[in-house]
């Protein structure tokens, strides 16, 4: 950063669009699914036909209170639903039903970490609200189509207060997000398939000044890093025209993040009059408070709380414990193997983090999607402890069992993995490496005791990796002088 | 008398012994319309190949011992902002000429599980917006009682095919009168059930908080039938609908006991002096009947034109925004812009009433504008609520006229949409509160129009308020029908 950016402060929001992965649409029965063949997922009721009206989905509405409870915030057991009114082709009734001024959640917070940090982030309020459909452009045609598949597939906005202070912190807070989504399981959080997308409101002003600079939006970002590069790009563009003598403009502005720019979308002349007003098809709801509270209830151990926990209470360093904590599978196998109190916690996570990560990402799967318990890990990890298996064997042990059924000892006993302790077995190898290390054992004897490390290597390598290395070790220091 | 000018229960009576098939009052329905519809302009579809089909199956359940439903073999008129599978369902709109839903609206479903015949598709204002369904953009319906005027609206081809004996039984909507107002000029009875009595789902809303499907009938017994065939909650597919257990009229030998009211403020100034006459008349029957008569004040009813005209058309101007060329109906420029497709679809599909509504209830709803407008008349619609629950203290139902004056000529007030709005005077009450009412012929002006009663009951008091009407109808030994 150079000298004339660190005179400005970054003041980021976001309004995060979800969807949620309820069974139906929010007003129809029809299926809420992506991926569909087009115009396949629709009825008269999310394509707004005549007389076609809206029945609200109560899975939505739970939803919705689950992450407002996960965010802290004031749930309005009281609310209602609102038009929104716009023309544009993907809407088919020309408004969209959503919440204006009484939404379901307010007044939250969610802690992120940032560098290490705990970053408090004011969450304003959470409401519910329907997609819209998708235009589709196709070569073959000379116009524009219409998919009214996503129409009507439930939606939460979360906007959040203008507490975030740079790009960095932005993406935290939007990974964070998307982790709680997942974490109650109330929505895919695949950004790819635009299952969850930001509008970013950016401004920035001088240090120390206390007033908020003007703030632009971008709408639809859709994913971590195009938040970040929006991020960065619109607060250089800020300062560079207030650096210019200029003044910010309110206005909406599209990014390209293929291009890496932003462009003007609407001016705040022409900002739209939604003409909101509350939606006369459906009925004020009221939610009770036993149902509120047992969604509170129902809402597991997040993940920032949970890494502190790894930290405290496990003794994880905090990138491995977040790395743990931030997935909700890993974080639940990690927390079923540690409540088998059989072994180590560390090890737990350094093979968690280590090998098994590895395998998953090159599978490209979770660790619900293999063989591989909680109950079959700390077992292996026991077996290392007790010096029944190497190191080295037990990664053999792993690769098995994260395919096959089996448990550690019988694939320690059917492939030999067992580790060799027994004193005759090991002398006769030790005896024999030295005997065909004549060089090692001379420069031995002239002092260079490092290559002790070579003959056990070499011991291993005679007994097929089963060989157990600190009696190896220590035989070969005794063997050595007798010859 | 002639099959045609039966009503639907003696139908029912002639049907279960066998006196007369259903293919047959089909048949003679058929006739019946296109005899009479030069002169009425009712219908703007009539499906005579589904409704024989109907009454076929009708007459082969019968014949075969099944069990059939409570309109068996009856002909129902749907007025055309009811959606029909297959079927037009234009909203007498040119932006919805081409449109057929490919669903059928709950209470169609309803009929149909009844065994009704639905022969056909009337006629109505575009939208339902307008007082003598002259707004509609295919033809103007004519008065049976006098051709050169109009039925009423916006239901007034649904007024009208009952009342020259088309059929014996037709569905109105009424979101601010449509169905009572009809019913009143044409003389024959119309129910505005209590919100959330009858499902919505398929009506193509106008005002969706005020809106309600009604039955028409010419007798009050035939309004009953098939009101207890439409009610009922559809809570799969209406959320503003609830639960009703309607069990039929309330059955009262006399008037003993019943308390009923009248508001001064019906009585006054822009209500014809014959009107009055004809009400304050059938007010009397009333007091000779047994009745109590309580006068009342219901001191905002002079604000709730305004407030109905702003809700209404604040619900509308966003209702009506789906009708953008995009999916379905009347498509205008496409090889322009978005905005010119918007633009030449609406100018030239919507006509001028609904033009005018769009406009005012868009305007009502801007920023700037909300609070003096749309919030003041949701205010305005809590107090006249709360003064008619008040008034429910003090008597069982309340008896108002349905219309200021009797049935004016053709093309008279369509310069004029002030005048027309003020015909409605008398009904948006019921509609802003939320409640049940029902308009009841009691006699005719000097040029021998007829001239209707409002009979006003608190929510959920369909059961009293026919009652109430079919004493008086008993009285009168029946509502006159007109010859043509």
């Amino acid at each position: 950063m150079n000298s004339v950016n660190e005179r400005y402060e970054v003041i980021v929001g976001l309004e995060i669009h979800a969807e949620l992965c309820t069974k139906t649409k929010i007003f129809c029965g029809c299926k809420n699914a992506f991926g569909a063949e087009v115009n396949t997922l629709c009825c008269p009721v999310c394509m707004g036909l005549p007389g076609s009206l809206p029945v609200l989905n109560k899975q939505v509405v739970d939803y919705a209170i689950k992450m407002g409870c996960a965010l802290g915030c004031t749930i309005n057991r009281v609310s209602k639903n609102d038009r929104k009114n716009y023309y544009y082709p993907d809407l088919p009734k020309a408004y969209q039903i959503s919440q204006f001024d009484v939404p379901l959640c307010e007044h939250g917070a969610l802690d992120i970490l940032v560098d290490g940090e705990v970053k408090r982030v004011g969450i304003t309020r959470i409401h519910i609200e329907e997609d819209a459909g998708k235009l589709i452009h196709d070569d073959a045609f000379a116009g524009s189509l219409v998919d009214f598949n996503r129409c009507g597939v439930p939606l939460i906005e979360i906007v959040s207060e203008p507490d975030l202070r740079s790009a960095e912190e932005a993406k935290a807070y939007m990974e964070a997000i998307t982790g709680i989504l997942l974490y109650l399981g109330i929505s895919d959080a695949k950004m790819q398939e635009g299952s969850v997308r930001a509008d970013v409101n950016v401004s920035v002003r001088p240090r120390g000044q206390a007033e908020f600079g003007t703030r632009t939006e971008m709408k639809n970002v859709n994913s971590f890093g195009a938040v970040y590069r929006a991020i960065q790009y619109e607060a250089q563009r800020q300062i560079e025209v207030l650096e210019a003598g200029g003044v910010i403009e309110q206005e909406t502005r599209r990014w390209d993040d293929a291009k890496g720019v932003n462009y003007v979308l609407r001016t705040k002349e022409d900002a739209q009059d939604y003409r909101y007003f509350p939606e006369p098809d459906l009925l004020t709801f009221v939610v009770s408070e036993q149902h509120v509270r047992e969604l509170a209830d129902s809402v597991p151990e997040l993940p920032v709380a949970k890494t502190l926990r790894y930290v405290k209470e496990y003794g994880l360093n905090q990138d491995d414990a977040q790395l743990l904590a931030s997935s909700k599978p890993r974080s639940e196998f990690f927390d079923a193997c540690v409540a088998l109190n059989k072994c180590d916690k560390k090890a737990v996570s350094n093979w968690m983090i280590g090998d098994i990560a590895r395998i998953l990402n090159e599978r490209r799967i979770e660790v619900g999607d293999t063989k591989l318990t909680p109950e079959k890990l700390t077992d292996m990890i026991v077996l290392i402890e007790k010096g029944a298996i190497s190191n080295t064997a037990a990664k053999t042990v792993l690769e098995t069992m994260i395919d096959e059924e089996r448990s550690p000892d019988e694939i320690v006993r059917e492939k030999g993995l067992a580790q060799v302790s027994d004193t005759g077995a090991l002398l006769a190898i030790v005896r024999e490496v030295l005997a065909g290390n004549a060089k090692a054992v001379a420069d031995y004897k002239n002092g260079k005791t490092n290559v002790l490390g070579f003959l056990v290597g070499q011991c291993m390598k005679a007994s097929r990796g089963q060989g157990n290395p600190a009696m190896l070790r220590e035989m070969l220091a005794k063997e050595i002088e007798t010859v | 008398m002639e099959l045609y000018r039966k009503s639907a229960s003696q139908l029912a009576a002639m049907l279960r012994s066998k006196e007369v098939s259903a293919v047959e009052i089909a048949r003679e329905t058929l006739a019946r319309i296109e005899a009479a519809e030069p002169a009425v302009d009712a219908f703007l579809s009539v499906n005579a190949e589904a409704a024989l089909t109907q009454a076929a199956e009708v007459d082969r359940k019968l014949a075969a011992g099944e069990a059939v439903g409570a309109l068996a073999g009856i002909p129902v008129a749907v007025k055309d902002n009811i959606c029909t599978k297959g079927t037009a369902t234009t909203c007498a709109s040119k932006i919805l000429e081409h449109f057929a839903p490919p669903y059928n609206a709950t209470v169609v479903e309803k009929l149909l599980a009844a065994d009704a015949i639905l022969p056909g598709k009337v006629n109505m204002d575009e939208f339902a917006m307008g007082g003598s369904c002259e707004n509609s953009a295919f033809k103007a319906t004519k008065n049976p009682w006098d051709t050169t005027r109009v039925p009423g609206g916006s239901s007034g081809g649904s007024a009208a095919s009952v009342a020259a004996c088309e059929v014996p039984l037709s569905l109105g909507s009424d979101t601010g009168g449509s169905v009572r107002c009809p019913a009143g000029l044409c003389g024959i009875v119309g129910l505005k059930p209590t919100y959330g009595a009858v499902s919505r789902f398929g009506l193509v809303a106008f005002a969706s908080s005020l809106d309600q499907i009604g039955p028409m009938a010419r007798t009050v017994d035939d309004a009953a039938l098939l009101f207890s065939v439409i009610c009922g909650q559809d809570a799969a597919h209406d959320a503003t609908s609830k639960p009703y257990a309607f069990s039929g009229i309330e059955e009262m030998r006399d008037c003993k006991g019943l308390r009923i009211g009248v508001p001064a403020e019906y009585f006054g100034e822009g209500v014809s002096d014959e009107v009055k006459a004809a009400v304050r008349k059938a007010v009397d029957d009333y007091r000779a009947m047994g009745a109590e008569i309580v006068e009342l004040s219901l001191p905002s009813t002079p604000y709730a034109l305004s407030a109905y005209y702003i809700i209404s058309s604040a619900e509308a101007s966003s209702n009506l925004a789906r009708y953008d060329g995009v999916k379905y109906g009347y498509s205008g420029r496409r090889d322009g812009s978005l905005n010119d497709l918007y633009l030449t679809t609406r100018s030239e599909g919507f006509g001028k009433e609904v033009k005018r509504r769009i406009m005012l209830g868009t305007y009502v709803l801007s920023s700037g504008y909300y609070d003096a407008y749309y919030k003041r008349a949701k205010m305005l619609q809590r107090m006249i609520a709360r003064e008619f629950s008040d008034a429910f203290e003090r008597c069982d139902i309340i008896v108002t006229p349905t219309t200021p004056a009797t049935a004016f000529g053709l093309g008279e007030k369509l310069g004029d949409p002030l005048a027309m709005y003020a015909s409605d005077i008398c009904t948006t009450t019921v509609n802003i509160a939320g409640l049940p009412a029902l308009s009841v012929p009691c006699g005719f002006d000097a040029a021998g129009l007829p001239i209707g009663m409002q009979l006003i009951g608190p929510k959920w008091s369909e059961a009293k308020l026919l009652g109430a009407a079919k004493c008086y109808e008993t009285a009168k030994g029946g509502f006159a029908v007109k010859e043509m």
